[in-house]
């Protein structure tokens, strides 16, 4: 027991006091930059692994960015990676960063239920579902909970039954064997409920785009409440934007 | 000669493999190759070829540092022996190439669906209705668990028959995470694509899969990586599993409900994977190798930052350590719980963690060194009592093993250097092999190029697809609430699995 509190004492305060305002240490690819800079725009758009990058202007799409860096890399002057982590948004139109574009990527408020600020401001259960996810996204959104992050203190938290959630966290690309579990879990949860798309693999298949062992159906058939960029996810990401999602705003 | 013995990392031309014919390839490597004790199987597997289907055996020897490469040709519907019949250690890689190429064996105990791969030939037989072992009993119940768990980690289904509140049997479903990854290596064609590729296969051995893969890609190309490369490889490796072990201490406390454990862990995680982000700009080290060249070179000013690291995280961790390592209530649930044998993981022919838990000194990193493996002169961790306390032990010896590695390998930085020549393209109708000691165990990636020096297969093993039997083993006659904490000291990968 004594040693315990030794321990606990040694400890001392581990938790980010401010989420909303924390520095990122050393050098996190968050939202991109693009300058008006001329290059060869054709070149530019090979090197992206996943077709994110579009040209004349250019823009970069997060949804399908994997966050490699090497866009910038080639093109130091054309592209920069600036440490914003706030990138998630529930307007997959404003996941699109164009040529000189230098402001956060926020969300619509117009885009946002009403029953979400309602209900969910201040207490929101989730239900994670990796469908196909690679390990690294789930370890991010664990990590959420950890002693650093603290997600529960604003009333945010998993939860291991869908029956007590109210909404899921997709994980992964979506695989053709995870569809139906994925669906039965969906349909599980009560309403009102939320669905929220963590990682570059689940907003647009990632590098996993078009693989015949998917099955992306489900995003067809339901609204998306948020779009978390990444690969993977960054967790000061993931509670900022479902922080922006489930606060009361006036009017 | 029946096979050809190549080093880790070597390439030879796909016509120096020897062609056997099936009885002859099987007496070589199960009754001969496999008879001795330092041999185990790396890699087993298929490709198209003609029309008919080319199978290729790795046997690695942990002794002479040699990989002997084999192969047969055999053809889709005709029943073959089975390896599997007289050693266990085939069982999911003769699987495998019955779901994929339909290959009948008559001898094999069960040819169950693998992973119901896209690319499986009976696309009738679907995940929903797996054909599991069940025992018709009064007596006998049965727990199915998943593919969803109840906590925010990968899907897979764990099918438990119980007496009472004691396991009799388990049976591991596997396939939810199937993405059809070695497909995609294919159809992506530039190194980007794939090693980003690589990256995915799990994400939480991204410097394990990916340092295969550029080892593999390189010694394709005859590019000799220079020290500053394998420099870094090294570290990276040893930074992956100091991370990964502390995160699953983490676990293993949570699952036996010790809050101080679960909570310290899980923040001295924290410090180690955001030195990732300092190094690279991704905590979970996306992007940090690279083939052929690195976009992060290891400064005298990133050993600095990570001597500060290690001097803050050491203190605390042997403190959280010895609390934990002596508290009879977290000994009386580490103890005895979760056992294999050293005859069951020979039988079985587990590797890495799952290996040296009970006595079989199976380490890449001492048996077939690659990187700055050769000067280390590594001395592998191994356990004698197979259980959770022995995985829990080995992770923290482990810890201290490589954070003592790591100040070493900082003592003397190679020079970085900054004009490298550009990749060329792989070297025409080759066979390569590159195997590396990730944190959960042996990792091994296999190539074969076409005649233009492209991409004609790619096979991916992830040390999990041996090792996932040894779970099923290990909670037999144990109490179906201790199957968490014998999960979490296992700690299997999905995604590696299923690919």
């Amino acid at each position: 027991m004594l040693n315990n509190l030794k321990i606990l004492y040694h400890q001392g305060k581990q938790y980010i006091p401010d989420v909303t305002k924390a520095k990122v240490p050393g050098i996190f690819r968050g939202r991109p930059v693009i300058s008006a800079e001329k290059v060869d725009e054709e070149k530019l758009l090979t090197i992206c692994p996943t077709g994110a990058i579009q040209s004349s202007p250019v823009s970069i799409d997060l949804g399908k960015c994997t966050f490699c860096g090497e866009c910038a890399f080639a093109f130091p002057r054309k592209i920069r990676f600036t440490t914003d982590y706030k990138i998630a948004t529930n307007d997959r139109n404003k996941l699109i960063i164009h040529q000189g574009q230098d402001v956060p990527v926020e969300l619509d408020p117009a885009l946002i239920r009403k029953e979400i600020q309602d209900m969910f401001n201040g207490s929101l259960k989730l239900r994670q579902v990796s469908a196909g996810g690679d390990n690294s996204c789930e370890l991010e959104l664990n990590a959420c909970s950890n002693v650093n992050f603290d997600m529960g203190r604003f009333g945010i938290e998993f939860v291991a039954s869908p029956r007590h959630a109210d909404g899921i966290v997709i994980t992964g690309p979506i695989s053709e064997n995870m569809a139906e579990p994925l669906q039965i879990c969906y349909d599980a949860t009560p309403d009102p409920k939320i669905i929220i798309l963590a990682g570059v693999d689940a907003i647009s298949g990632g590098i996993f785009a078009g693989s015949p062992a998917l099955n992306r159906k489900f995003l067809e058939n339901n609204k998306i409440d948020l779009y978390v960029p990444g690969n993977p996810i960054h967790p000061l990401t993931f509670i900022n934007g479902v922080l922006e999602l489930i606060r009361q705003r006036n009017g | 000669m029946d096979y050809i013995s190549i080093k880790n990392n070597g390439c030879i031309p796909l016509t120096s493999i020897p062609e056997l014919e099936y009885e002859k390839f099987l007496a070589s490597n199960v009754f001969e190759l496999m008879s001795e004790t330092p041999n185990h199987c790396v890699n087993y597997y298929g490709f198209p070829d003609n029309g008919k289907i080319r199978l290729i055996c790795c046997i690695a020897n942990d002794e002479t540092h040699l990989i002997h490469v084999s192969s047969t040709v055999v053809v889709p519907g005709v029943q073959y022996s089975s390896f599997t019949a007289h050693n266990l250690a085939f069982e999911r890689f003769e699987r495998e190439i019955h779901e994929n190429f339909d290959i009948a064996y008559h001898n094999h105990p069960w040819l169950k669906p693998v992973r119901y791969a896209a690319n499986r030939v009976e696309k009738t037989k679907t995940i929903a209705n797996y054909p599991f072992y069940s025992i018709a009993s009064e007596e006998l119940h049965e727990v199915g668990v998943g593919p969803i768990h109840a906590g925010i980690i990968e899907p897979g289904h764990f099918r438990f028959i119980c007496n009472g509140e004691q396991i009799l049997h388990l049976e591991i479903q596997l396939g939810y995470q199937h993405r059809g990854i070695e497909k995609l290596f294919l159809e992506k064609k530039t190194l980007l694509q794939r090693t980003i590729l690589a990256e995915s296969i799990t994400g939480d051995t991204v410097v394990g899969h990916t340092t295969a893969f550029a080892n593999l890609w390189e010694s394709m190309c005859e590019f000799k990586p220079e020290c500053d490369l394998q420099f870094s490889r090294t570290l990276a490796l040893e930074l992956e599993r100091i991370a990964v072990h502390t995160g699953d201490l983490s676990g293993m406390c949570t699952d036996i409900a010790y809050q101080l454990g679960s909570s310290v862990f899980g923040r001295l995680r924290t410090p180690i994977i955001n030195y990732f982000q300092q190094w690279c700009g991704n905590r979970v080290s996306k992007s940090l190798i690279r083939a052929g060249k690195s976009n992060f070179p290891f400064t005298q000013s990133l050993a600095s930052t990570l001597t500060e690291v290690f001097d803050k995280y050491e203190p605390d961790f042997n403190e959280m350590c010895a609390e934990l390592f002596r508290m009879p209530s977290a000994l009386s649930r580490f103890e005895k719980t979760g056992v294999v044998s050293e005859a069951d993981i020979r039988k079985i022919g587990t590797v890495g963690l799952s290996a040296r838990m009970n006595g079989v000194n199976r380490d890449i990193r001492l048996s077939h060194p690659h990187d700055f493996y050769h000067e280390i002169q590594h001395q592998p961790i191994v356990k004698h009592h197979g259980d959770v306390y022995s995985r829990a032990q080995m992770r923290r010896q482990e810890i201290g093993q490589s954070m003592g590695y790591i100040r070493n390998l900082m003592k003397d930085l190679p020079d970085i250097n900054t004009n490298r020549p550009e990749l060329e393209s792989p070297q025409p109708n080759v066979f390569g092999i590159s195997l590396v000691e990730g944190w959960r165990g042996e990792i091994c990636h296999c190539a074969i190029t076409d005649e233009k020096g492209d991409l004609r297969h790619y096979k991916i093993k992830d040390p999990s697809f041996h090792n996932w039997l040894a779970l099923a083993i290990a909670v037999r006659n144990n109490e179906i609430s201790d199957f968490p904490i014998s999960n979490k000291s296992f700690d299997f990968s999905y995604s590696g699995h299923d690919l």
